[in-house]
């Protein structure tokens, strides 16, 4: 048992408390979900239970052991793993596990025991000689949670284990923590990833610091039931414009886009809007649907954030055109003997969002590279704008706006001088930069952090200030590179906002994702595995082409599997 | 362009410059050690310990003796009783040197009789041993002449030595120069070695290269700070040496920055180059102690060039330090007319045009 | 001893095993390693070993004739035979300033138009001028030094000393001990393999730490029964062996290639280095656990690891003649007490009265470092 009494957690030089009287009990034999949006102090929590932090008040006990003091002993018992889990990446897969055991002291039979028993869990098996610096990121974080349960812990805390692993690992690392429990076995599992939370058996939910709530997750989903409905029938080109027009009506508390329709959650006692309202017809029709936990998390927190992009009522219209803007044909990237892409084709249309999926390490990122010029292909070409990306390089990059999967902007400059930099690196100057820059700071709601150096923000206002750098220059084609990755719920709609604004004023939009809910608001989307694109078409395509007698109505996360399975049984066919 | 370049320059001062601990790394050190290593850099021998083996019981001997310990060199005198307790004072080097008086020595020159005494000096410490040599040797003669009025005197011909540009050879005259310019080099490296492996490694290299800049206005605005930085620094030291430590400056100032950019941009393409060839920050630091140690020990700041076999001379024209040094000892103490300075400038200018363009090709070809 | 003593013994004794192997593994990945442990040093052994020399050759002098007879010439020639000048002659003294100034004559030597006649008067002294490029101090004594002897050999072989005693009454005999031809090389290469294990030492480990708190291992391994001081250890001792490995060929290169005399033994060699190699190792690791961030401690590598160790060592400067604060300041330089050790090693032998207190000082030196770092290292986070 985990007890939490009454904990309270200052940092140095912040004005507010990190954690603030924080009171909730952890029960053994079960997975306890920790969710809230960034900067709720769910990272400081878990290091305060881990022991690597001292509570300035209150105490935390695991099984009668003080965390702040008997750390020796509670390391002993304890698995965790930290957000940006730190492997050896010079070291082997075997390597690593071995550095581990030795740490835990697991010895003898038992240590090949657990080893085997290890590497077939997670499919390493056949990487053990690996360098971890090689491996995927999903295969990454799988290593990285085996290593945390190299000797059974009676203890696991995990911080966001799965932030940037494709949906088909995130089942795997789900099933591997899964199998750890035991009746006896305490796991605590911080997640942005409110599907995850929902299968916990309890949650706390976090939010600046306080204790939201803490029981099952159903419990908390109940206080939404009946306010949930799906807007259905409408064309899929005004589903952008509606979705923008429903969030803004006040009884609305949030709403997202599902594959062709709509899903929204009412004020408590407020009628839903009347179907003929949007104009479409009799096809358009209003259900009620069943709630998530995250319709209730966003309830609980004061509801979405509105469906209106200052960004884009900033952004001037661009002709419709019917000519692709962003063109990739038969691009191809070898490194040595190892193909990363092959043979990767795909148009975008002027504003048109674009998604590329794939599991990890399949080559959307190397896609990517290629795209914005900062990889040259071994074969095939790209064009963006109708430029040459290896002939009218500078040219065609000034078109572009670029967002890394990784945050990468001056962790040492602030949030003023990164915007400057970055609108002066675009050409920008006098009354245009300062003007640019006001908007980016007014848009995305920076001014309170102006002077703070980038490195400290807390995460969704990186993201925040990444995006804002992208776009600063207001450019025709944007990359997003995983833009959302480990991010809150509620800044993922704001983000998503901004897209679709965008992409109503004809910016035209390439975004890896490996949120489901995201790839949703897809035009198209391109399946990439093992390097090749196996299947592209509009989120409904492609949940359509996974339908099965077993799955009569397939997600979208569904469909993903499934047609990486399809692939993989048409390779060994074919073998 | 001009946009995007000052941009990029801000940028690259901000980064620099605001972070506390790089601020420190660039200011404190170099003033720290011009002071401490001023000092440090003396070719002269003080404060020597002696030890004496008189066996001589006469006065001559102890006059002799007593000449020693007057002299300001020797801070002690260690008497010795017998020849078995030499080694162990050389040994331990409790001494540096030990003087042996030969038994007969009062006797002997009493009678006019050619005598010698020894000096059995420390062979570890060659250079202070052979300077402390040349010390006793004109004790010696000074004893000698006082011993013997006239004996000395009146040689067909003598020899009248003057110094110039540094009449009472003053150590500091000539190592505060030379400091100046191997601090400067220490503190252009840092500016520009790691720089690029650092953003290469935070990731914001990539986002430098989706942008419109191109590969030589990156190039340039990482070089342009880092020269503005450094001689800032330089002229830090400059003002230093010329006002604390009162080193007369003879020559021209405008001779001297013209030469000291010129150096500063032949060392900051260096350590473009060494950033842009390595990945990581790790190999960087490395390729900067390949260049530095190197550069210091073959530029003539330590001990001359004209000591090192001539191959290895030939091989030190590659060091642009080696034609600063020429440059600022000349221009300090020597009034070096311009024909001199430009003489050396040349070949720093070649070094400087080498190493950014090396430095900007690898940009280019890292971005293709 | 309790069970559980017991145990708690050897787990520690497996954990610092793992890290050890680690670190290991690290090292040998990582090409960087490898050549710092054996490839720069070898670079800069050659360096030393030919560049830093104190043994100054044909120092280039202008000679200028003013008097154009034959005694002047007879002169001058004996200036140009001389091993110790690379001289040449000039009629006018205005030819010969521009090359003072510009370095390509480090002295002029001024033989007056009167020489010939004051020279054969009796009674009468004649003054030959020496001027010297004070500018390079320690050349200008050089020059001063040897234009004399030159010019006293001189007066002898032309019969000009033949009405005084061929030898003055006393001689003084200068005897080197330890390295009787004199040759600079022999201390000033053992001198270098101090300054270069200094280097080599810091920069092994400047890094090391700060990377793992970048790459966000630190964290993990704090979550693990670590405690600081095995993590201490565990990244000591890799290092360790990898600056002894790297000693070890720089001495035989010394030995073999230099052919420097050896008159220590192994065994003493062995111990000197350790401690010293424990100082270094402490710097960089002091280095980078406190900055954590690799690029501030990089930065404090290239101010600290050459140039304190090169000028305040005793290697080139002497550090007796250095004013006393300084000379309070080089106590706290490790590669002094090496240097030290080293020359002995290398030229005397095992003087185990002057090696024990400086191996003491350097175990001392090093206790501090590792200690400060040791406290440095956190259990936790805060």
């Amino acid at each position: 048992m985990l007890t939490i009494e009454s904990i309270t957690k200052y940092f140095a030089g912040a004005p507010q408390p990190a954690l603030d009287a924080i009171t909730a009990e952890i029960r053994p034999g079960h997975i306890t979900g920790l969710v809230g949006p960034d900067g709720a102090g769910k990272t400081t929590l878990l290091r305060l239970m881990a022991g690597l932090l001292i509570p300035s008040e209150g105490r935390l006990t695991y099984d009668g052991l003080d965390t702040a003091g008997d750390t020796q002993p509670l390391h002993a018992v304890m698995g965790y793993m930290p957000q940006r889990f730190g492997l050896y990446e010079d070291l082997s897969v075997i390597e690593n596990l071995r550095l581990y055991a030795d740490l835990r002291r697991i010895t003898g039979t038992q240590r090949q025991r657990t080893f085997e028993r290890l590497l077939a869990f997670t499919g390493l098996a056949p990487f053990q000689k690996r360098l971890a610096r090689q491996l995927s990121g999903g295969m990454k974080q799988k290593l990285g949670l085996a290593c945390a349960l190299i000797k059974k812990p009676r203890l696991l805390l995990l911080d966001e284990p799965s932030v940037g692993v494709d949906p088909i690992s995130r089942r795997e690392l789900w099933r591997m923590v899964g199998e750890m429990l035991d009746g006896e076995t305490t796991i605590v599992w911080s997640t942005a990833y409110l599907d995850e939370a929902e299968q916990c058996e309890r949650v706390l939910l976090l939010s600046e610091g306080r204790l939201l709530y803490s029981g099952p997750p159903q419990r908390l989903t109940r206080r939404v039931d009946g306010r949930v409905y799906q807007l259905l029938g409408i064309p899929a080109a005004q589903r952008r414009r509606l979705l923008t027009e429903i969030l803004e009506r006040p009884e609305i508390r949030d709403g997202v886009v599902q594959g062709k329709a709509l899903r929204f959650v009412m004020d408590a006692d407020a009628k839903p809007p009347d179907p003929a309202a949007f104009g479409n017809g009799p096809e358009t029709r209003i259900v009620p649907v069943p709630p998530r936990f995250e319709d209730a998390f966003i309830d609980l927190l004061g509801g979405g954030p509105g469906g209106d992009s200052l960004l884009a009522r900033r952004t001037f219209e661009r002709p419709a055109s019917e000519r692709p803007i962003v063109e990739a044909r038969g691009l191809t990237k070898r490194f040595g003997a190892f193909t990363a892409v092959s043979d990767n084709s795909f148009a975008i249309r002027r504003g048109e969002i674009f998604g590329l999926l794939g599991p990890n390490g399949a080559g959307k990122s190397t896609t990517f590279k290629m795209m914005c010029g900062l990889l040259k292909p071994t074969a095939g070409e790209g064009f963006v704008a109708g430029l040459h990306l290896a002939r009218a390089a500078a040219k065609a990059r000034a078109r572009l706006g670029y967002m890394a999967q990784k945050f990468s902007l001056y962790g040492d400059l602030t949030v003023q001088q990164n915007l400057l930099f970055f609108s002066g690196a675009y050409g920008l100057q006098g009354r245009a930069q300062q003007e640019a820059v006001a908007a980016m700071v007014d848009v995305f709601d920076l001014k309170s952090f102006l002077g703070t150096s980038a490195g400290t923000l807390p995460l969704g206002f990186k993201q925040r200030l990444a995006l804002a750098c992208a776009v600063v220059h207001q450019p025709d084609v944007l990359f997003l590179d995983e833009p959302t990755s480990g991010v809150d719920p509620i800044t993922r709609r704001e983000f998503w906002n901004h897209i679709n604004g965008l992409v109503e004023k004809g910016v035209t939009i390439l975004v890896t994702t490996h949120f489901m809910d995201e790839a949703e608001y897809c035009d198209r989307i391109g399946l990439i595995y093992r390097g090749r694109k196996i299947a592209e078409g509009s989120p409904d395509r492609l949940k359509a082409a996974a339908r099965t007698p077993e799955q009569p109505d397939p997600t979208l996360e569904d469909a993903f599997i499934a047609l990486i399975e399809q692939s993989d049984a048409r390779e060994a066919a074919a073998a | 362009m001009l946009t995007r370049l000052r941009a990029l320059m801000t940028k690259e001062l901000l980064n620099i410059l605001r972070d506390p601990k790089s601020r420190t790394v660039l200011i404190v050190p170099p003033i720290i050690q011009i002071f401490i290593f001023s000092f440090a850099m003396t070719m002269e021998a003080k404060n020597i310990h002696l030890g004496v083996l008189n066996l001589d019981a006469g006065r001559a001997g102890f006059e002799l003796v007593q000449r020693f310990r007057e002299a300001k060199t020797f801070t002690r005198i260690l008497p010795l009783q017998g020849q078995a307790e030499i080694a162990p004072v050389l040994d331990e080097q409790q001494a540096l040197a030990v003087l042996v008086v030969p038994v007969d020595f009062s006797r002997r020159l009493a009678a006019g009789s050619p005598t010698q005494v020894q000096l059995l000096l420390d062979g570890r410490k060659t250079n202070t041993a052979q300077i402390v040599g040349g010390y006793a040797q004109r004790i010696l003669e000074g004893f000698l002449a006082e011993q013997a009025p006239g004996a000395a005197s009146r040689m067909p011909a003598v020899l009248e030595t003057r110094h110039w540009f540094n009449p009472n050879l003053e150590f500091m005259w000539y190592t505060v120069p030379s400091l100046i310019c191997i601090l400067s080099t220490v503190i252009s490296l840092i500016l520009t070695a790691l720089s690029v492996a650092r953003e290469r490694e935070m990731g914001t290299f990539e986002q430098l290269l989706v942008s419109p800049l191109q590969p030589f206005e990156i190039l340039l605005g990482k070089a342009l700070p880092a020269l503005f930085l450094a001689l800032c620094s330089a002229s830090l030291l400059l003002a230093i040496a010329i006002f604390v430590f009162r080193i007369p400056f003879q020559g021209s100032l405008t001779l001297l920055y013209g030469a000291m950019v010129v150096f500063l941009l032949a060392i900051v393409g260096i350590g473009l180059f060494i950033s842009s060839l390595c990945m990581t920050q790790q190999q960087a630091i490395l390729g900067a102690f390949v260049f530095m140690p190197p550069a210091v020990i073959l530029s003539g700041f330590a001990t001359p060039i004209e000591n090192m076999p001539a191959w290895l001379q030939t091989v030190t024209g590659v060091n642009p330090l080696r034609w600063f040094l020429i440059i600022v000892r000349g221009v300090f103490l020597k009034d070096m007319p311009p024909g001199d300075v430009m003489t050396n400038i040349l070949p720093m200018v070649v070094i400087a045009l080498v190493t950014l363009t090396a430095a900007g090709w690898l940009f280019k070809r890292r971005m293709g | 001893m309790t069970a559980d003593a017991h145990h708690s013994r050897r787990g520690r004794a497996r954990r610092l095993k793992a890290l050890i192997v680690k670190e290991s593994l690290q090292v040998v990945r990582d090409p960087s390693s490898i050549l710092i442990a054996f490839v720069l040093p070898l670079i800069l052994l050659f360096l030393f070993g030919y560049g830093v020399s104190l043994d100054a050759r044909e120092v280039r002098l202008g000679v200028v004739l003013e008097d154009t007879g034959p005694e002047a010439r007879r002169l001058a020639g004996a200036f140009r035979a001389t091993p110790f000048f690379d001289a040449r002659t000039a009629l006018n003294r205005r030819d010969l300033e521009a090359d003072l100034i510009s370095g390509r004559i480090r002295g002029m030597l001024v033989i007056p138009q009167d020489f010939a006649q004051t020279l054969n008067a009796p009674g009468v002294t004649a003054t030959i001028q020496l001027i010297a490029d004070g500018s390079e101090t320690n050349t200008a004594s050089y020059v001063a030094n040897y234009a004399s002897g030159t010019l006293t050999t001189w007066m002898i072989q032309e019969g000009l000393m033949a009405d005084r005693a061929a030898t003055p009454p006393v001689v003084l005999t200068p005897r080197f001990f330890y390295n009787a031809e004199l040759d600079s090389r022999n201390s000033l290469v053992p001198g270098s393999l101090a300054i270069i294990m200094a280097i080599i030492g810091t920069l092994l480990t400047a890094l090391v730490v700060a990377r793992e708190w970048e790459r966000g291992t630190m964290e993990a391994l704090l979550a693990t029964p670590l405690s600081a001081l095995e993590i201490v250890i565990g990244k000591l001792v890799p290092y360790f062996v990898l600056g002894m490995a790297s000693m070890a060929v720089c001495t035989a290169v010394a030995f073999f290639l230099y052919g420097i005399p050896y008159r220590g033994s192994l065994a003493a060699l062995t111990v000197v280095s350790a401690a010293f190699l424990l100082t270094a190792l402490g710097q960089g690791f002091l280095i980078s656990t406190v900055t954590r961030n690799q690029f501030i401690a990089s930065q404090a590598a290239l101010v600290s690891a050459f140039l304190p160790a090169f000028i305040l060592s005793g290697f080139v400067f002497e550090i007796a003649s250095m004013p006393w604060i300084i000379r309070m300041v080089a106590q706290v330089i490790p590669a002094r007490y090496f240097v030290t050790n080293l020359q002995t090693l290398f030229l005397t032998g095992d003087v185990w009265s002057l090696l024990r207190p400086n191996i003491l000082i350097l175990l001392v030196l090093a206790g501090v470092l590792l200690a400060l770092t040791l406290k440095k290292t956190p259990s936790r986070l805060e």
